[in-house]
């Protein structure tokens, strides 16, 4: 086979691998004060079991999007420079996101006090919700072609990123990361909490159906061909299932066919840009697999490096899963280990 | 201001920012990974409650350096996309690598270590911290790949079609000379700013606590602070010879590959032999070197550090002149409005940050001096200049890394890739055309807003809990949370440590 569609094909895994793994983060970051219950300090424990679901394993999921963002540069260095400088502002956005959340996951319970950790939830939510909507519209925007002049160069302009079907693609990102991550709060808490993640998570797998069936179907007859069709019925399949999984409290199953679901846009998102890696739009430039990617040697020595490293990555990161394996109830969760606001303040400059 | 003007900025603080955590975080791993390593063969408890105390302040100022990488990578697509074209099929290699071979291990054992302290065996939970700083400093091996590659292209070709450089060998990449002395320079560099950032709040707590007089603080003093006093000594003095010898070898690779740099670094007008190093210059050095007049200099001190002798016939050192007059002859390249390319850096900066690099780091040998002195024969020393001291040194050498870094990048100017004296001509790339294109300005100056308010606003959080965590101290208490300390029938217990 070719090693730049090799590479197309690799860069697509990457992207699965991230959007699967930081989808229920971001699900979960989404779901922190729409899932909680009770009184206040019931309600505070149970976004503390929702942020510790997540907490010994995000930054490592937040890594395959570094991976995919450098093999993207190593691989297809012309799609790379055009994709990011063309996507600019909403690669900003979701980086301020990223930045917010990352930040408030570690710091918020090293300040033991009520103000200071609702501030971290809003940085969480806000971060989670940005890039869960804009991931979708970048790759709607991937699907529906850029225009790029004869260098190559993005000259389409901001506006034009956010039409109807980006937009609908980025409420699909939105809705599948918050199925995702309902799905995955099911599986990985007890009590109360597990079972409105539970409800929600049926309600929402509806909602996905009309939701990214809706974006997938239009991205067939606009876009797409023909044998992509097999992803939208996988997605639908896959999306069923959550709701008769979910119902039968076969958690681990629902969380792999929502699993599935996400692996089926993917799929949808790169068949439909296959054979360039920024189909052309009214009239301008495509940017071909083969004008964008590296030289064969360089693809060589990164395929070795794939080869041998990727599996070792999924090995380990695999094995985290496991360790973290048990279930989060409130009852889990300590005493906050963190110091006083007051001590905070009274600590002079 | 143009788009350039606006990149090369927001390149520069977004970059310093991020290495204000990066050095901290290199240096600082290996060291709770040996504190922990010591807990562990030798069950004395004082190791685990350093191990718990600085692995928390670890943990504070790694987040920042997470976060704050993200967008390391992502600018070179966003707002530096031409660079990106030309470079891509050497540079994306080394970046790719690092999240692969190193990142990954990274984050994936830092939540390990974080929360595992319950769930994984003694074993595996010490590897873990161990894995960690490994990776983190692996991970420094491949960015500096890719900068060395920068300074010194090689193992690459010109592909006169496409204009783009293209690898030939990555053998030749990860073995490029000018990384081999970067490399072990910033990692000892990083070393000595963690030595010095254990030993500055070690003594400080130690002079604190020696002073009240209290048999028991006394005691903590002597057996939980001292001995961190002096791990963060010993790996400051072998840190600090290891900044010097790199540093040195880097000093003569510079001027063989980048002269311009070496005789900017001493605003150097005129090619001579046995060169002074200047160490007070005063005149407009903004205007060139011209009027520069070096008021204190040690005599054939710059000769020796670029070609190994003092005086004589082989300390020549070109001048900055003369790189202009050659590059010109070599590249004639002009810039975007039809002017001749200056082909020399900003002399005022090149000057004073390499010798503020250098004065910064020279609060470490006093702080190093001084502890190693008021501790000499298992004294604990109530010297409140100590203490004082301890706190003063602390952020230099940080201080002293950033210059390094703004020496390095800015010696490097105009060109974002420096063409490689013994390699092929056409690999090399004015910063000037490197930049996007397609990005309005507006924009650029957009994100360089957006990001400075950010970052001022997280330092002054980092900041605040680095200083509150500090001032708690090591903890009164530890007790062994491995499984195998636990009372197996007891699966009810709450986690040992939760968000």
């Amino acid at each position: 086979m070719d090693l730049a569609i090799l590479w197309f094909v690799i860069i697509a895994v990457l992207w699965t691998g991230y959007l699967v793994l930081e989808g229920f983060d971001f699900g979960v970051g989404m779901l922190l004060s729409i899932l909680p219950r009770g009184d206040k300090e019931h309600r505070e424990k149970e976004r503390r079991v929702l942020v510790n679901t997540i907490g010994p394993v995000w930054d490592g999921n937040e890594v395959w999007l570094l991976t995919a963002g450098g093999a993207t540069f190593a691989a297809f260095p012309e799609w790379y420079a055009t994709m990011f400088s063309g996507f600019y502002i909403p690669l900003l956005l979701i980086l301020v996101g990223l930045v917010a959340r990352g930040v408030a996951f570690e710091y918020r319970g090293k300040i033991a006090d009520r103000v200071w950790a609702r501030r971290c939830d809003q940085a969480i939510q806000l971060g989670s919700w940005i890039p869960a909507v804009l991931w979708g519209v970048a790759f709607g925007n991937l699907v529906r072609g850029l225009l790029l002049d004869a260098d190559h160069q993005y000259v389409g302009g901001f506006w034009a990123l956010l039409n109807p079907f980006a937009l609908v693609g980025g409420l699909t990102t939105a809705v599948l990361f918050l199925l995702h991550g309902s799905v995955f709060v099911a599986l990985k808490t007890d009590g109360d909490i597990r079972e409105r993640a539970a409800r929600l998570a049926s309600g929402l797998s509806v909602a996905a159906l009309v939701v990214a069936g809706g974006w997938a179907i239009w991205a067939q007859v606009a876009y797409s061909v023909t044998w992509t069709w097999a992803t939208v019925a996988v997605a639908a399949l896959a999306l069923l299932g959550v709701v008769a999984a979910t119902r039968a409290r076969r958690e681990g199953t629902a969380f792999t066919l929502s699993a599935v679901t996400i692996v089926a846009a993917v799929v949808l998102i790169f068949g439909s840009m296959y054979p360039d890696v920024i189909p052309a739009l009214d009239g301008g430039e495509a940017l071909t697999i083969a004008e964008a990617s590296s030289t064969d040697y360089t693809l060589t020595v990164m395929s070795w490096v794939a080869v041998v490293l990727t599996p070792l990555v999924i090995a380990y990161q695999s094995w985290t899963y496991w360790v973290f394996r048990r279930r989060l109830s409130t009852k889990d969760i300590p005493a906050p280990a963190g110091l006083s606001w007051q001590k905070i303040k009274d600590a002079a400059f | 201001m143009e788009a350039l003007d606006l990149a090369r900025w927001q390149f520069a603080i977004t970059t310093v920012y991020h290495f204000i955590f990066v050095p901290l975080t290199i240096g600082l791993a290996p060291i709770v990974a040996g504190m922990q390593t010591a807990w562990v063969v030798t069950k004395n408890e004082r190791w685990l409650r350093l191990t718990k105390f600085f692995g928390k302040l670890l943990l504070i100022n790694f987040a920042l350096g997470v976060v704050t990488g993200i967008w390391q990578e992502f600018q070179f697509g966003m707002a530096w996309s031409e660079y990106s074209r030309f470079v891509g099929d050497v540079f994306g290699a080394p970046l790719a690598m690092e999240a692969l071979a190193a990142f990954f291990v990274e984050s994936v054992f830092l939540g390990v270590w974080i929360f595992g302290w319950d769930r994984v065996s003694k074993k595996i939970h010490l590897a873990s911290i161990w894995l960690f700083a490994l990776a983190t400093n692996l991970s420094a091996f491949f960015i500096l790949a890719a900068n060395s590659w920068m300074q010194h292209p090689v193992g690459v070709i010109y592909n006169e079609e496409t204009g783009r450089a293209e690898m030939e060998s990555i053998w030749a990449v990860l073995t490029n000379n000018t990384l081999l002395a970067a490399f072990p320079h910033t990692i000892t560099a990083a070393f000595l700013t963690a030595g010095t950032f254990v030993t500055g709040i070690a003594a400080w707590w130690m002079v604190r606590l020696a002073r009240t007089k209290k048999p028991e603080h006394v005691e903590t003093a002597r057996n939980v602070y001292r001995p961190a006093v002096l791990v963060g000594v010993w790996v400051m003095i072998f840190a600090g010879i290891g900044v010097i010898w790199s540093g040195d070898v880097q000093g003569k690779l510079m001027y063989e590959q980048q002269p311009g740099k070496m005789s900017s670094a001493e605003a150097l007008c005129e090619g001579t032999e046995s060169a002074e190093f200047s160490i007070l210059a005063i005149g407009p050095l903004y205007a060139g070197c011209e009027d520069v007049n070096h008021v204190i200099s040690l005599p054939g001190l710059t000769s020796y550090l670029g070609t190994g002798q003092f005086s004589g016939e082989d300390s020549y050192l070109p001048g900055v002149y003369d790189v202009q007059e050659e590059y010109t002859e070599r590249y004639g390249d002009v810039t975007a409005d039809g002017e001749p390319v200056v082909y020399t850096p900003p002399l005022a900066i090149t000057y004073w940050s390499f010798r503020l690099m250098i004065g910064f780091a020279a609060f470490s040998v006093a702080l190093a001096l001084a502890a190693l002195w008021l501790t000499r024969k298992g004294r604990v020393s109530d010297n409140v200049w100590l203490g004082r001291l301890g706190i003063l040194a602390i952020p230099m050498p940080f201080v002293a890394c950033s210059f390094g870094w703004i020496f390095t990048e800015v010696g490097r100017q105009p060109w974002v890739v420096a063409p490689n004296p013994t390699g092929i001509d056409q690999v090399r790339l004015l910063t000037e055309r490197g930049v996007s294109t397609a990005v309005p300005p507006g924009v650029i100056l957009t994100s360089m807003i957006v990001l400075t308010v950010i970052y001022a606003i997280l330092a002054v959080v980092w900041y605040r809990l680095m200083h509150r965590y500090t001032i708690e101290g090591v903890p009164d208490s530890v007790r062994d949370e491995s499984p195998e300390a636990q009372d197996p029938d007891d699966t009810d217990r709450p986690l040992s440590f939760a968000y």
